[in-house]
């Protein structure tokens, strides 16, 4: 079962790539001239991640550098560890429904610090992967319209985002722990 | 709330230096970290250019639409206050299969329009309606087949298997979404159709 999830992964993007490209066939899109337009704007949306990346890189390395990520580890080993949530990944899970540009700067210094294919990193590359920035969506499609009172959205949101945290922690554990 | 964080997160790494004597490695730290950031932001320009493209060709074949049939039976179930030729419904649908996609450039017009349509019969306009937080709940909480961005930093980063973690991805995005739709139905009857 396990080993399945893994494969059925490596699949995806190959698969995904072919079915593309046989249904724009079939469709008679001009595949080749479409993919160019779309790859123009490759360049920027990268670049676009720097200021991100730099802010959160920055803090984050300063505070591994300091001591201090140390001394938040050692303080929350004994309150995360029945759960079997690493310590680490908690800036990451704090700031993920906060900001997606910030969290991918802190799942970059750990996949760098820890080795992508640690536990560890392949944990926190599944925070990333997973839900979106609850609170940033609520305050761009409400303020879109005028809607100053959520209600019980942020509510359902964080919820969602809290299981799918500890849903992760316990299906990388299985999968590749 | 994230300028509170980055604060935190700058002034205890600055000042736990200091304390422990290696205010040396805050300057160390923070070129160190510059570098990082912005070596990884042009390693990624590989990936996003080939998957930009990829997803141009996936929009222009219509996958979007392909997959609206799919779920559109499903998000009826989910939204019983708005009749099924609502003018939102066909934009939540689009919005939904956009996001499942990762195509953020379809999603976020079709999801603004949903909005906009839902607000119209909206009898309170500063107050979210039930319809509007069901939608929000299974944005934010959507699953995204192929997550690049982190695909290609493992990547960077000498992964053996870069792709390895969309399953555990998927699985995990799955139990916070079926969360999100109970949680949404459950206060729903909490807080009423007021």
């Amino acid at each position: 079962m396990e080993g399945l999830i893994v494969s059925a992964a490596n699949w995806v993007i190959p698969a995904l790539v072919l079915i593309v490209l046989v249904s724009g066939f079939c469709r008679r899109v001009p595949v080749y001239e479409t993919f160019i337009t779309g790859a123009q704007e490759g360049f920027e949306v990268a670049i676009k991640t720097i200021p991100y990346l730099v802010a959160m890189l920055v803090a984050i390395s300063v505070f591994r550098a300091s001591g201090a990520m140390d001394g938040m580890v050692h303080l929350m080993q004994p309150l995360l560890f029945p759960l079997g949530v690493p310590p680490e990944v908690l800036p990451h899970a704090v700031m993920r429904p906060l900001s997606g540009g910030a969290a991918l700067g802190i799942a970059t210094d750990i996949i760098r610090i820890h080795g992508p294919d640690s536990v560890i990193g392949r944990l926190v590359s599944t925070m990333q992967g997973t839900s979106d920035t609850t609170f940033y969506v609520l305050s761009v499609y409400f303020g879109a319209i005028g809607v100053t009172r959520y209600r019980y959205a942020p509510v359902s949101g964080l919820l969602a985002d809290i299981t799918t945290f500890l849903a992760s922690v316990a299906i990388v554990q299985r999968v590749f722990g | 709330m994230v300028n509170l964080l980055w604060l935190l997160l700058m002034l205890s790494g600055i000042i736990a230096a200091m304390v422990n004597g290696r205010v040396e490695a805050v300057t160390t730290a923070i070129l160190e970290g510059a570098k990082v950031a912005v070596e990884t932001s042009f390693g990624l320009i590989a990936i996003i250019t080939f998957w930009l493209g990829v997803m141009r060709v996936a929009e222009a074949a219509g996958l979007v639409q392909i997959l609206s049939k799919l779920v559109r039976p499903v998000l009826r179930l989910l939204f019983p206050g708005l009749p099924p030729t609502h003018a939102a419904m066909g934009a939540i649908v689009l919005n939904l299969s956009a996001n499942i996609l990762g195509l953020g450039n379809a999603a976020t017009p079709a999801g603004l329009l949903a909005m906009r349509e839902m607000q119209k019969s909206n009898p309170y306009p500063d107050k979210a309606t039930p319809e509007m937080c069901t939608f929000l709940a299974l944005n934010t909480a959507c699953i995204t087949v192929v997550p690049t961005t982190v695909i290609g930093i493992r990547a960077l980063f000498g992964s053996s298997e870069p792709a390895a973690i969309i399953g555990t991805t998927v699985l995990a995005t799955a139990c916070g979404m079926a969360v999100a739709v109970c949680a949404d139905l459950l206060l729903r009857r909490v807080y009423g159709r007021r």
